[in-house]
């Protein structure tokens, strides 16, 4: 039973990563590494900063 | 070869020559940041038993569907045939082919940083886990295209479409997704464009730019025209669609300031809302006053998809498109793993021929044109499409964690939206063939009528169509539209065809008219999701442009400028799109093979600055590799174009029909051909004249660019070779296995880095 939830957690987790919820972890984890000192941006922050570069760098979409 | 492997058995040697072997130095207090190639290459060489046996079976059975499909073929030939067929190519193509490329033409090295790990921000470059990374990239590839060639393709019969869209994905389609990605890679990420005015010079760069440029806009009007031939007097389609808007809208708030980052979140809220769209679509097609607003005819359609398209362009991304695209993400992969499972459910019965009647004709009524070249213009995406070089240059490559993993999500990604080209393509045969060619016909031919349909479909002289005008009402009422003659773009058909599957798969036939309108609106979405984006990726890209110019014009922050060029790229797609609309002869017939030949166009530029790169790293004893698609793309495209240009049947030529209406106009007449008026006969000179003169603009941009590749590519051969573009090497700090699965190689080394302990893992992603 339990390892049946584990996987199907895992399979949650990433259909969410798919989805583009890995962002802000792969920053935090980024963050983290680059020693830093600044506090990083709290994930309000980092949403927003990313929605706001979208505007400006548009990633394409195929047909 | 085994020189290089030395060096690599003996990191701390000393290098004199900066060589990348000495460059790309171990860190010796860290476990291998790459697999042993020796070893690596032994174990795929050991042929254990099981994997004989295993490999074996894969053949047999492909060898088995292969023959079921374009042998046996019996009365009818069972769907499943067509996903084993396709798997078991694709499971040999992977393997062995793009091993192949893999170890004699691109030599990824584990050993040298990808732009994820030594240009690392966290933001546009991070390592991205290689599972994750496929996903990402598929969304960004697949789209409407795969699912709309491959339907007015089955006019011809199953087989041709299929052996192209098979075998077309393993020799071209993924060879050109992997280079692209590759060679991107090894240049920090560079764009498509960047990479032409590297390797082409200013005149091969410059074309390489304007074909982008205005193939991006006939590609976008032409998705655009799907969808307006989809809503076309379907209120119910109208309706739910339109609602996307509010839902993506509400999306975008909650994401930005009630709930930031849970995009999944937000997704399934948003289509929850959707099937309430859907339902409520049905609901409203009822009522006398829904269809009264609903009910809007094709040109008023058109604007409305103009005037958002331009609004979407200059709103901010947070507010519409990003939302729009997490809900098309999430639709995405649903519905194709959905139809994935109900294909293999419900394994449809397919009557269609193998060839049709068409498939050594010329006037085919969906799209005209022989064989060679039209079927492999029509099918573009999901067999060879240069959109992608767009995606695979750029965006992805700057989240690849490792070199060797490109294999996995460039060539892979492509094998996967072959395969939803494959349901799109058992979707569409598995229905009637009578109803496919009164769906596909033009109005101009059906007179958009029943009784105009059967009689136009019983006089194409079909082995075993006998089309009654109930098989018409019956399929219209099941699917809750007032008609579905004459229903072109592809769109219609493939929701008519999927909408069958599902009711058997789910719900009966009480839910045809669910699945029907279900079909249709992710369709719609993901095309208005690619028009959303596809104008502001032109937008950019136009600004860029004349930023050379008008140095003002490069802040993309500057409000006017960016108004001016999103209104000049709206102006440019949609003035093809109400072309379309109001084209007497049926617009998407004669459009869509421009929608193609543009597609193939921008591969065969992609693939050339492939071959560019590859005479420049002096590897002349494979580079048939890329010769091979290359020399194909081009043959095609540039004979589909002369077709176009030079032809003088009228169906097939622009230019042929462009002077049969004008001679029948200056003769005074008053109606020719399906063109009842004056009005009408001059709006057929003023298209063809349009559809004639990009034709000839496409083919001479792409020939510049071929022949500028060609010659550098000879000069490279000459000099033996010339000093690449490639960012310089990098040591890496990081591993991770390069396939879906970690071989026991990369697991041993996975647990050492895992045994690590915490304080002297290295920064996965460090400066």
């Amino acid at each position: 039973m339990s390892t049946v939830a584990v996987h199907l957690r895992g399979l949650v987790r990433f259909f969410r990563d798919v989805m583009g919820e890995d962002a802000y972890r792969k920053y935090q984890a980024y963050h983290a590494a680059s020693g830093c000192s600044s506090p990083p941006l709290t994930e309000r922050e980092f949403w927003r900063d990313k929605m706001d570069r979208q505007d400006a760098n548009p990633g394409s979409r195929c047909c | 070869m085994t020189e290089e492997n030395r060096r690599r058995r003996d990191p701390d040697r000393p290098g004199s020559g900066a060589t990348d072997a000495e460059l790309l130095v171990q860190d010796p207090d860290l476990p291998p940041v790459a697999i042993d190639e020796q070893e690596a290459e032994a174990e795929e060489r050991r042929w254990t038993p099981l994997k004989v046996a295993v490999w074996v079976a894969i053949a047999l059975l492909g060898g088995i569907s292969w023959t079921m499909l374009a042998i046996v073929r019996g009365e009818t030939v069972n769907a499943i045939w067509f996903v084993f067929a396709a798997v078991c190519t694709y499971l040999i193509g992977y393997r062995f082919y793009s091993k192949y490329i893999e170890r004699h033409l691109l030599k990824p090295n584990d050993r040298r940083a990808t732009p994820a790990e030594y240009k690392a921000d966290g933001k546009d470059y991070a390592a991205t886990d290689r599972r994750v990374l496929y996903g990402h990239h598929f969304a960004a590839i697949a789209g409407a295209g795969p699912l709309v060639g491959p339907v007015l393709a089955a006019q011809m019969g199953y087989l041709p479409g299929t052996v192209w869209i098979i075998v077309g994905v393993i020799l071209a389609g993924a060879v050109q997704d992997y280079l692209v990605m590759f060679f991107s890679m090894r240049r920090g990420g560079r764009s498509l464009g960047q990479m032409a005015r590297e390797e082409l010079g200013l005149i091969g760069g410059t074309a390489a730019l304007v074909a982008t440029l205005t193939i991006m806009i006939i590609i976008v009007a032409i998705l655009a025209l799907v969808v307006v031939n989809a809503l076309g007097e379907s209120p119910w389609g109208v309706f739910s669609v339109a609602m996307t808007i509010p839902i993506a809208l509400f999306m975008g708030v909650y994401l930005r300031y009630l709930r930031p980052g849970k995009v999944s979140e937000v997704s399934i809220i948003g289509f929850v809302l959707l099937m309430l769209a859907i339902v409520g679509g049905g609901w409203i097609a009822d009522t006398e006053w829904g269809v009264a607003i609903f009910s809007l005819d094709r040109v008023t359609i058109a604007w409305g998809i103009i005037i958002y398209g331009f609004i979407a362009a200059v709103l901010p991304v947070w507010l519409l498109l990003a939302p729009r695209d997490y809900l098309s993400t999430f639709m995405k992969i649903g519905t194709i793993v959905m139809l994935a499972v109900a294909i293999i459910i419900v394994r449809p019965e397919i009557s269609v021929p193998a060839f049709s009647e068409f498939a050594s004709r010329d006037d085919g009524p969906v799209v005209a044109g022989p064989l060679f070249p039209f079927l492999f213009v029509t099918i573009a995406c999901g067999a060879l499409s240069g959109f992608h070089a767009l995606i695979s240059s750029g965006t992805t490559p700057k989240m690849i964690m490792k070199e060797r993993q490109t294999r996995f999500i460039g060539y892979g990604g492509m094998l996967m939206e072959s395969f939803v080209a494959i349901m799109a393509l058992v979707a569409a045969i598995s229905l009637d063939r009578g109803i496919y060619f009164a769906m596909n016909s033009s109005a101009a031919a059906t007179g958009g009528t029943v009784e105009g349909a059967v009689a136009f479909v019983n006089s194409l002289g079909l082995v075993g169509v006998n089309l009654t005008p109930d098989m018409l009402t019956s399929l219209a009422a099941d699917v809750g539209e007032e008609s579905v003659v004459s229903r072109t773009g592809g769109a219609p058909t493939l929701a008519v065809g999927l909408a069958m599957i599902m009711q058997s798969f789910i719900g009966g036939p009480a839910m045809m008219a669910f699945w029907y309108h279900f079909a249709i609106m992710f369709e719609a979405l993901f095309i208005l999701t690619a028009v959303d984006a596809g104008t502001r990726v032109a937008r950019f890209m136009l600004q860029d442009s004349i930023g050379n110019f008008v140095p003002k014009f490069r802040d993309t922050g500057w409000r006017t400028g960016a108004w001016i060029c999103t209104a000049i790229m709206v102006a440019g797609w949609g003035s093809i799109l109400i072309m379309g609309v109001t084209d007497p002869l049926g617009g998407i017939n004669t459009l869509f093979p421009l929608f193609g030949i543009a597609n193939q166009l921008l591969a065969a530029i992609a693939l050339a600055i492939c071959l560019a790169i590859l005479a420049k790293k002096n590897v002349f004893k494979y580079i048939w590799v890329v010769v091979l698609p290359l020399a194909f793309a081009s043959v095609v495209t540039i004979t589909a174009s002369m077709y176009k240009i030079f032809s003088p049947v009228p169906a097939v030529g622009y230019w042929a029909q462009h002077n049969a209406f004008r001679n029948a106009l200056e003769a005074g007449e008053t109606s020719f051909g399906t063109a009842k008026t004056v009005e009408a006969m001059e709006a057929v000179v003023r298209n063809t004249f349009v559809q004639g003169v990009l034709s000839i603009l496409f083919v001479t941009l792409a020939i510049i660019v071929i022949i500028t590749a060609v010659i550098a590519s000879v000069r490279s051969f000459r000099s033996g070779g010339a000093p690449s573009a490639e960012d310089p090497a990098v040591p890496s700090r990081t591993f991770a296995p390069a396939g879906f699965f970690a071989t026991p190689l990369e697991k041993q080394i996975e647990a050492q880095w895992d045994a690590l302990p915490e304080d002297r893992k290295p920064a996965r992603t460090r400066h």
